[in-house]
C-alpha cells in the first residue's frame, strides 16, 4: 500500500519561449522523473528559478509540458484537455499557494466559499453543512466562529488552515503545497505544518511540499527532491540525502543553512557564483555517468 | 571600554490614525556599542521595522511620542529634518529590504550613485570611483556593473550592490532591515558574512540587523534583542539568548524553529497558539499574556525591564521561573 505510486512524473521537460517570431528559449525544467507514493510527504527543494514551481504547475495542469508524461493512477493524463476531464482531475488533485490573503474572494464570506466547492465539484451532496464543519474541525478551527466571517477578518494562519480544510473537503489524493508557510511567522507556521502532516498520514493523502527552506523540508518529508537550474540533481529518502549529500550543489546548500548551535566557518570565503563552477567540474569529472544510484533510494545526477 | 554609538531610552512611536493610536513601538530601551552587531528579531508586527523607520524617517501617520534616541550624543528625535539629512549616509545609514526597488530603473548605476553622493556634498570624481571599485571587489562584482542598469543584475547582486552604496560614506551606524529575507540561502550567507566583513574592516561602525530569522542572527550578531507586539521582550548576548532565554516568548520562538536533524516523526515541534494582539489603542499589561503559559494576574501590569544576567535584560514578571532548567524542547508551551 505504502509504496504504490499514485503519480508518476516521467522525463518532464518544459521550455518557455519568449518573443513571437524568433523566440528566446528558456529551459525551466529538464528531464525530471520521480514517483509520488500514496501517503507520502515529498519535499521539492530549490532556489528561485530552479523550476520547482513550474513542476507544481505542470502537475496541476496549469502548464503543458514540452516533453514527458504524467501518469496518475495508471492513466496517462498528460494530454487531457476537456473541461470535463480536468474537473474530474481537480477533484483529486488540489493545491495551496503561498499567499493565503489572495487565495480567497474578499467579497464572499467563508461559508459561501465552502459552498462553492460543492457547487463546482460535488453537486449531489446533501449534508453539506455537516461535511464543512467536519473539515473545519479537523484543522482546529471553530465553525461557528469562522463561517460567517470575511477573509480579511481572519489571520494568515487561520486562512492557511482554511485552505487545507477546503482541500480536505474534496478528499483529495494529491495536495501540492507551494511555499505554503513562507508568509507565516515562525510561531504559527509549525502549527500549520504539523496539521498538514497529521492529516496526510491519517487520510493517506500525498503532499508535494515545494519550499526553499531545507530545515522545514527535513522536518516534514519522507522523500526529498533537490532541483538546480531545472535539473533534478538529487532524489531519495530524506534522511539519506541529509546525512550524505553527494552533488556539489546539495552540499553547498547544507553548508549555508543558518542553524542555531552551529556557526558558519568565518575563515571560509564563500561566493555563491563559484557553485556553478563546482557543478561544471563535477559533471566533467563524472562524464557519462548520468543519473545514478549511490545507495538504495538515493540517486544523484553525476553528469548532464 | 567601548562607547555607545546609539542610546535609546524608553522610545515610543505610534501610528496616529483616525481610529486612535496604533502602539507599534512602546517603550524600547537599549544601547549600541561602537563596532557591535545587534540583531533585532520578532514576528511581523512586533515593531522591529517601526523602530528602523522611527530612527531614519518618520512619515505620518508614524509619530514620535516620547523617549530619547541619542546618536553620537545628539538626540535625533529632537533635531530638524535638515540637520538630520546631513547625518544620513555619513553617520546613520540604512540598507533597505527591497533592494530590488531601491535603484532608479532609468539610470545607470554609476549615474545613480553620483547623484546620491552629490546630495551629500561629495564630488563623484575618479578618486571616489576608485574607492567604489575597491568595494566592488570585496563583494565579488566587476567594475563594469556600474555601467549597467539595475534590471540587468540578479536579486543577490542587487542586494550586494545596495550594501556597497549604503555604506559608501563609511557610516558610524547602519540599519539593515530584512536584507537577507528575499534571497536564496547561498546569497543569504554571502550577504550576512559581508555585513560582518564591512564591520571588521572598519568601513561601517555599529550595525542593527533586523530580521525575523533567528538562525541568521545566531550566525552574525553579538547581541540579540527580541521584540513582541511593540514591546521590548529581551536583550542579551547571542549565546545567552539562544541557550538560556528568560522571556516565555523567546523560549517559544526558539523551540518552534526546525533544525536539521529534527524530523516530524521523531520530535514534534511546538508552535505558539494564538496570534499577536491588535495594537490599536491597546491598554496596559504584558502583550504576550494572551498566549503565555506562565500568565498570572500580575501580567495585567506592564512588566519592568530587569537585569537577569550579565548584559542580559528581560521584561517579564515571571523570568525567574523560566529557563532555570535547560531543556531544549518547548513542549509545555503547546497549551491545550
Amino acid at each position: 500500500m505504502e509504496n504504490k505510486p499514485i503519480m508518476k512524473v516521467e522525463n518532464l521537460t518544459k521550455v518557455f519561449t519568449s518573443g513571437i517570431i524568433a523566440g528566446e528559449k528558456t529551459v525551466a525544467v529538464k528531464d525530471v522523473t520521480f514517483n509520488m507514493n500514496q501517503g507520502e510527504v515529498i519535499s521539492l527543494i530549490g532556489e528561485s528559478g530552479s523550476g520547482k514551481t513550474t513542476i507544481g504547475r505542470i502537475i496541476l495542469k496549469l502548464l503543458k509540458p514540452t516533453e514527458g508524461k504524467l501518469i496518475y493512477n495508471g492513466q496517462d493524463i498528460t494530454h487531457i484537455n476537456s473541461r470535463h476531464e480536468k474537473k474530474d482531475y481537480y477533484k483529486k488533485v488540489q493545491a495551496i499557494f503561498q499567499d493565503p490573503f489572495s487565495s480567497f474572494n474578499p467579497l464572499f464570506r467563508i461559508d459561501r466559499i465552502f459552498n462553492m466547492v460543492f457547487a463546482s465539484f460535488m453537486k449531489g451532496v446533501k449534508n453539506r453543512r455537516e461535511l464543512i464543519e467536519q473539515s473545519l474541525e479537523s484543522v482546529n478551527l471553530n465553525p461557528q466562529r469562522i463561517l460567517n466571517k470575511f477573509p480579511h477578518q481572519l489571520s494568515g494562519g487561520q486562512l492557511q488552515r482554511l485552505l487545507i480544510a477546503r482541500a480536505l473537503l474534496l478528499n483529495v489524493d494529491i495536495l501540492i503545497a507551494d511555499e505554503l508557510i513562507s508568509m507565516l511567522d515562525a510561531s504559527t507556521r509549525i502549527g500549520v505544518l504539523n496539521l498538514l502532516v497529521e492529516l496526510c498520514k491519517k487520510n493517506g493523502m500525498t503532499v508535494l511540499f515545494i519550499t526553499h527552506d531545507l530545515n522545514l523540508g527535513y522536518y516534514i518529508s519522507d522523500t526529498t527532491l533537490i532541483m538546480y537550474k531545472g535539473r533534478l540533481v538529487e532524489r531519495g529518502d530524506t534522511e539519506k540525502i541529509y546525512k550524505n549529500p553527494v552533488h556539489p550543489y546539495t552540499k553547498m546548500l547544507f553548508e549555508s543553512i543558518p542553524e542555531i548551535g552551529n556557526k558558519w566557518d568565518k575563515e571560509e570565503t564563500f561566493l555563491p557564483e563559484t557553485v556553478i563552477q563546482d557543478v561544471k567540474t563535477f559533471y566533467r569529472e563524472n562524464e557519462g555517468e548520468g543519473f545514478k544510484e549511490v545507495e538504495a533510494n538515493h540517486k544523484v545526477l553525476f553528469s548532464e | 571600554m567601548a562607547e555607545n554609538v546609539l542610546e535609546i531610552k524608553d522610545l515610543k512611536a505610534y501610528y496616529k490614525i483616525l481610529k486612535g493610536d496604533v502602539k507599534a513601538l512602546d517603550g524600547v530601551t537599549f544601547n549600541l556599542k561602537r563596532g557591535e552587531i545587534l540583531g533585532i528579531a520578532g514576528e511581523s508586527g512586533c515593531g522591529k521595522s517601526t523602530l528602523a523607520s522611527t530612527l531614519i524617517l518618520r512619515k505620518p501617520p508614524l509619530t514620535y511620542i516620547s523617549g530619547e534616541a541619542k546618536l553620537l550624543g545628539t538626540d535625533i528625535m529632537k533635531i530638524s529634518e535638515k540637520a538630520f539629512k546631513k547625518m544620513r549616509l555619513k553617520n546613520i545609514s540604512v540598507i533597505p529590504q527591497y533592494a530590488l526597488d531601491a535603484f532608479s530603473p532609468t539610470k545607470r548605476i554609476r549615474i545613480f550613485l553620483s547623484d546620491l553622493v552629490k546630495e551629500h556634498g561629495i564630488r563623484p570624481n575618479r578618486k571616489f570611483f576608485q574607492k567604489v571599485e575597491e568595494r566592488l571587489e570585496m563583494i565579488n562584482l566587476e567594475p563594469s556593473v556600474l555601467d549597467r542598469y539595475s534590471i540587468e543584475l540578479s536579486g543577490g547582486m542587487k542586494q550586494r550592490m545596495i550594501m556597497i552604496i549604503s555604506t559608501i560614506l563609511d557610516p558610524d551606524f547602519i540599519i539593515a532591515d530584512e536584507i537577507t529575507s528575499a534571497l536564496d540561502v547561498s546569497s543569504q550567507r554571502f550577504v550576512a558574512n559581508m555585513l560582518v566583513k564591512l564591520r571588521d574592516e572598519g568601513i561601517t561602525g555599529s550595525v542593527i540587523f533586523i530580521t525575523h530569522d533567528l538562525s541568521i542572527l545566531y550566525q552574525i550578531a553579538e547581541r540579540i534583542m527580541i521584540m513582541y507586539a511593540g514591546q521590548f521582550a529581551e536583550i542579551g548576548p547571542t549565546d545567552e539568548i539562544v541557550s538560556n532565554p528568560r522571556h516565555p516568548y523567546t523560549k517559544a520562538l526558539i523551540a518552534s524553529l526546525p533544525q536539521v536533524g529534527v524530523q516530524y516523526k521523531d520530535n514534534k515541534l511546538a508552535g505558539i497558539k494564538g496570534t499577536p494582539p491588535h495594537l490599536l489603542n491597546i491598554g496596559e499589561g504584558c502583550r504576550f499574556r494572551f498566549r503565555c503559559p506562565y500568565k498570572t494576574d500580575k501580567c495585567e501590569q506592564t512588566p519592568q525591564r530587569e537585569q537577569v544576567g550579565d548584559h542580559h535584560f528581560c521584561s517579564c514578571w515571571h523570568w525567574k521561573e523560566i529557563g532555570t532548567q535547560t531543556e531544549t524542547s518547548g513542549g509545555e508551551l503547546d497549551g491545550k
